[in-house]
C-alpha cells in the first residue's frame, strides 16, 4: 500500500512539475514607438547576455535561462498585459525600462512576491528597502543623477554655484519629474536658480522651450529626456548655438543615436553614466564568438558596444549574478521568485567578480542590503566627440550628495508607507 | 426558424415595447447575463481579468457614453480622454479624502463630477456645430490634461505627478489595489457596465433619446416641432460625460492602479474610444460593446498568434498590429459604414426569414 501511495505521489509530482527546469526572465521591451531608439539596444544587450550564458555555460548553475520578450511600446496598458501574461510562467525578475510601468508594477510585484529591478530609473525612493521589499534600483537612481550633475558643475566652478542659472529640460511625465525635488533642494543648498521647462510626450516639439532658453540664457542646461526627445533637444540646442559643453543629459539622454543627428555641432555635449563605455572588455570576445558570429544575437545584432546596449548587458549581468547569489543561499539551482528576491538583496558586486566576468570596471563596486536597495549611487560623466563618434570619460564614478538624497528618500518612502499601511522591515 | 415573432403573442403594451421583443433574443440576453455573472467569476484568473475582461468592460462603458453624444445626439467629441481623466482624478481625490466610504459611491460621484465638467464644455455646442465643435472638445482634452499635470493639488503633491490607487473596498471586499482578487474587480466593473447599458438603452428609447435623435437628424426641424436644443444638447453632454467619467474612474482605480495623465488619458485615448464607436456602430448600444471588444481583443489575439504561436519577433507583430487595425478601420468605413452593429442587424434579419427567404 505504502509503495503504491508513494508511486502515486511521485507520479502526481512528475505530472505537476514542469517538463524542464529553466530560469524564466521576462523582457518587457519596446522595439516600436517614439522610444524604440533606446528600447532596442537595451533589450538586445539584455537578451544577448543571457544567450551568451546559455551557449557558453549552459545557463546559470547548470539551469538554462529562458527569456520571454514582450512588446510594451512604452505603454502602461500593454505593460500590464505583458506582466500578467508572463508572471504565470515563473518569472524571476522584471525590468520594464519605463518609469510609468514601474509605478504600475510596484504594488503588483509586491503582492505577487516577484522582485522588480529598475536600474537607474523608476521610483527613486524604492532605494529604501525597509519600505519597498521587492523593488531594487541599484546601482544608481535619478536623485544620484541630479546630484551627480550638480556636483560636476560645482567642480567646474570651483565649488560655488551661487547666482548661476540652471535650466532643467524634462520629459513631462513621472520620469522627467523625478529629479525636480532633488534639484530644488540642492538649489537651496548651493544657491543656484532653477528653471523648469517641461516637454510633452513624445517630445518632437520643443521650439518654445529652447526659445525660452535663448531668452533667459541659463548658464547650464540639464536634461531628463528619452527617446526622440533627446535628438530634438540636442538639435535645438545646436540651432540656438547654446554652448554644448554646458549641456548635460542624464544617462538615458546620453547614447549615440541622441547626438548623431546633430552632426558635428553636438561635439561637447555631456551625459551622466553608471556603466562602462564601448566594447573594449573581454566579455565582448565571448559575445562575438558565441552570440553575434553564431547568428544568435537579438534584434538586428548591430548594437554591440553602443551605450544602451551596454546598459542592457549590465542589467542582465546583475540579474545573473543575483541568480547565482540566490542559488548559493538556498542551495537550489532552479530558484523561484522569492529566492531571487533574497539573492538580489544579498548581491555583492566586487571588482574581482567583474574581472572574472570579463567586465572589469564596467560598473561601480557595491553591495545591496535589506535596508539599502539603491546601491552607492556613483555617477560618472562622459562627453561626446562627433569627429571620432565616441563618448569620452570626463569623470570617473564619484559619490553624490548622500545626505540630501537620503533625507528625501526617507521622506518620500515614509509617505508611501503611510499611504499603503506598510510597516518597516529589517528591524 | 426559431428566431421570429410569429407565434410570440403579446397581450400588453408593456410586453410589446420591451427591449428584446423576440423570445429567442430575450433568452440569449438572459444566458449572456447568467454566464457573465454566474460562471465567469468562478473561473477567472489574473491574466483574463487584467489583460482582457477589465479593459473590455471599462472601454465598453466609455464607448456607451461617447455613443450617446456622437451616435445619438450627433455632437462630435474628441474630449473623451480628458473627461476620463476628470473621472480618474475625481475618484482619486475622493478615495484619498474619504477612505472609509464605499468605492461604489466614489465611482458614482466621480461620474457626477465629470457630468458637471462635461456640461461646462458642452455649452459651446449651442453655438457651434460639426468640425468646429470637435475642435472645441479637442481644446477640452488638452486643457484638462494640462490642468492635471500642472496643479499639484490634483495629485496630492506627489513627487512624480503620478496618482496611485490605494486599497479600497466594497462591503469589505477589496476592489482596488494589488491585493484585489480578479473576480472582485471583474464583478465590480461588470455591475457598472450592466447598469450603464440598461440606463443608456432605456434613455435612448424614451423621450430624452428621441429629442437627442431629433437634434442629430436636423436641429432646426427639431426646434420647430418643439424640442428644446439647450436641454437636449446639455443632457446629452451630461449623460455622456457621466458614463465616460465612470469609465475613467474604473480605468484608474480598478484596472491600472497608477496613472500618469498625459500618457494614459492623452489624445490617443479619445481617438481609440471614437474608433470603438465608429467600428461598433454609431447610435447603437450593442455597437459600443462590439467596438470595445473588437479593439481590445484584436491586439491581444494578434499577439497570441504572432508571438506565442508562430514565434515571430515582437516588433514585427507590433507593427503588423498597427497595419491590420488600420486596414480594418478603412475596410469598415468603406464596406459597412454603420459598423459591427449593422452586420449584426443584417444577420438577424436573415435569420428571421431563414430557412425560407422570399
Amino acid at each position: 500500500m505504502k509503495t503504491k501511495l508513494a508511486t502515486l505521489a511521485l507520479g502526481a509530482l512528475m505530472a505537476a512539475g514542469p517538463a524542464l527546469a529553466d530560469l524564466v526572465i521576462p523582457d518587457l521591451s519596446y522595439r516600436t514607438g517614439p522610444y524604440a531608439a533606446g528600447g532596442i539596444p537595451f533589450s538586445d544587450g539584455y537578451n544577448d547576455y543571457f544567450t551568451l550564458l546559455n551557449e557558453r555555460d549552459g545557463g546559470i548553475g547548470g539551469v538554462p535561462v529562458r527569456v520571454i520578450e514582450c512588446e510594451t511600446g512604452y505603454n502602461t496598458e500593454k505593460g500590464v498585459e505583458c506582466y500578467e501574461s508572463t508572471k504565470g510562467e515563473g518569472a524571476l525578475v522584471y525590468q520594464p525600462l519605463s518609469t510609468g510601468i514601474t509605478y504600475q508594477l510596484i504594488p503588483k510585484v509586491t503582492a505577487d512576491g516577484i522582485p522588480l529591478h529598475t536600474m537607474g530609473y523608476g521610483r527613486t525612493s524604492a532605494a529604501n528597502g525597509k519600505v519597498f521589499s521587492n523593488v531594487f534600483n541599484y546601482p544608481a537612481n535619478y536623485w544620484n543623477g541630479a546630484s551627480g550633475a550638480i556636483n560636476y558643475l560645482l567642480d567646474e566652478n570651483g565649488g560655488d554655484l551661487s547666482g548661476k542659472k540652471i535650466a532643467l529640460v524634462y520629459h513631462n511625465s513621472a520620469y522627467g519629474k523625478e529629479p525636480i525635488r532633488t534639484l530644488e533642494t540642492l538649489a537651496e543648498k548651493h544657491g543656484y536658480d532653477l528653471t523648469l521647462l517641461p516637454v510633452d510626450h513624445p517630445g518632437q516639439e520643443q521650439k518654445s522651450q529652447w526659445l525660452q532658453i535663448r531668452r533667459e540664457k541659463p548658464d547650464y542646461v540639464v536634461m531628463w529626456g528619452w527617446g526622440v526627445m533627446n535628438q530634438v533637444a540636442v538639435q535645438e540646442a545646436a540651432n540656438i548655438r547654446f554652448p554644448m559643453e554646458n549641456f548635460i543629459g542624464v544617462w538615458w539622454s546620453g547614447a549615440e543615436f541622441d547626438v548623431e543627428p546633430a552632426g558635428d555641432k553636438a561635439t561637447g555635449y555631456k551625459a551622466l553614466t553608471f556603466t562602462g563605455l564601448g566594447d573594449d572588455y573581454p566579455v565582448y570576445d565571448d559575445l562575438r564568438k558565441y552570440v553575434a558570429d553564431a547568428g544568435k544575437a537579438a534584434g538586428a545584432g548591430d548594437q554591440l558596444g553602443s551605450v544602451q546596449y551596454n546598459r542592457g548587458l549590465y542589467a542582465a549581468m546583475l540579474a545573473s549574478e543575483a541568480i547565482k547569489t540566490a542559488q548559493g543561499i538556498h542551495g537550489v539551482a532552479d530558484i523561484d521568485a522569492s529566492m531571487m528576491r533574497d539573492g538580489m538583496e544579498a548581491l555583492e558586486m566586487t571588482n574581482a567578480k567583474m574581472d572574472a566576468l570579463g567586465m572589469a570596471g564596467f560598473g561601480p563596486e557595491f553591495s545591496v542590503s535589506c535596508e539599502n536597495h539603491g546601491g552607492p549611487g556613483l555617477v560618472g560623466v562622459v562627453q561626446w566627440d562627433a569627429s571620432t563618434g565616441t563618448w569620452n570619460k570626463l569623470q570617473d564614478f564619484k559619490p553624490t550628495d548622500a545626505e540630501v538624497i537620503g533625507a528625501l528618500i526617507a521622506e518620500d518612502s515614509a509617505a508611501y508607507a503611510a499611504e499603503n499601511n506598510i510597516s518597516e522591515r529589517c528591524n | 426558424m426559431f428566431y421570429r415573432e410569429a407565434g410570440d403573442f403579446k397581450t400588453s403594451y408593456r410586453d410589446d415595447s420591451q427591449t428584446f421583443p423576440i423570445k429567442f433574443d430575450r433568452y440569449r440576453y438572459y444566458v449572456v447575463l447568467a454566464v457573465a455573472f454566474g460562471i465567469i467569476p468562478f473561473i477567472i484568473n489574473d491574466y483574463w481579468a487584467n489583460a482582457l475582461l477589465l479593459p473590455f468592460l471599462i472601454y465598453a462603458i466609455a464607448a456607451i457614453g461617447l455613443n450617446i453624444l456622437v451616435g445619438y445626439c450627433g455632437q462630435v467629441s474628441l474630449g473623451t480622454g480628458g473627461f476620463m481623466a476628470v473621472g480618474a482624478y475625481a475618484c482619486y481625490k475622493l478615495m484619498t479624502a474619504f477612505p472609509d466610504v464605499s468605492m461604489f459611491i466614489h465611482v458614482l460621484l466621480a461620474g457626477g463630477i465629470t457630468a458637471f465638467v462635461g456640461v461646462l464644455f458642452g455649452l459651446p455646442s449651442l453655438r457651434i456645430k460639426g468640425f468646429y465643435l470637435a475642435v472645441a472638445t479637442l481644446a477640452a482634452q488638452f486643457f484638462l490634461v494640462w490642468l492635471f499635470n500642472r496643479v499639484p493639488w490634483f495629485y496630492n503633491y506627489s513627487a512624480s505627478g503620478q496618482i496611485n490607487a490605494p486599497e479600497r473596498d466594497v462591503f469589505g471586499i477589496i476592489v482596488t489595489g494589488p491585493n484585489a482578487s480578479a473576480w472582485a474587480t471583474y464583478l465590480f466593473c461588470l455591475i457598472f457596465l450592466t447598469v450603464s447599458a440598461i440606463i443608456a438603452r432605456n434613455l435612448t428609447r424614451g423621450t430624452t433619446g428621441r429629442t437627442w435623435m431629433a437634434i442629430r437628424d436636423m436641429d432646426i426641424a427639431a426646434e420647430i416641432i418643439g424640442v428644446n436644443p439647450l436641454k437636449a444638447k446639455l443632457t446629452a453632454f451630461a449623460v455622456s460625460s457621466f458614463f465616460v467619467g465612470i469609465a475613467g474612474a474604473l480605468f484608474f482605480a480598478v484596472y491600472l492602479g497608477a496613472v500618469e495623465v498625459g500618457e494614459v488619458f492623452g489624445i490617443q485615448k479619445s481617438f481609440l474610444v471614437l474608433f470603438m464607436v465608429i467600428i461598433g456602430g454609431l447610435g447603437s448600444i450593442f455597437g459600443s460593446f462590439a467596438g470595445a471588444a473588437f479593439l481590445v481583443l484584436l491586439p491581444v489575439v494578434l499577439k497570441l498568434i504572432g508571438v506565442d504561436l508562430l514565434g515571430w519577433p515582437t516588433d514585427i507583430v507590433a507593427h503588423l498590429n498597427l497595419v491590420i487595425v488600420g486596414a480594418l478601420i478603412i475596410m469598415f468605413l468603406i464596406l459597412e459604414p454603420h459598423g459591427l452593429a449593422q452586420l449584426w442587424r443584417v444577420a438577424k434579419e436573415k435569420l428571421r426569414l431563414w430557412p425560407f427567404p422570399h
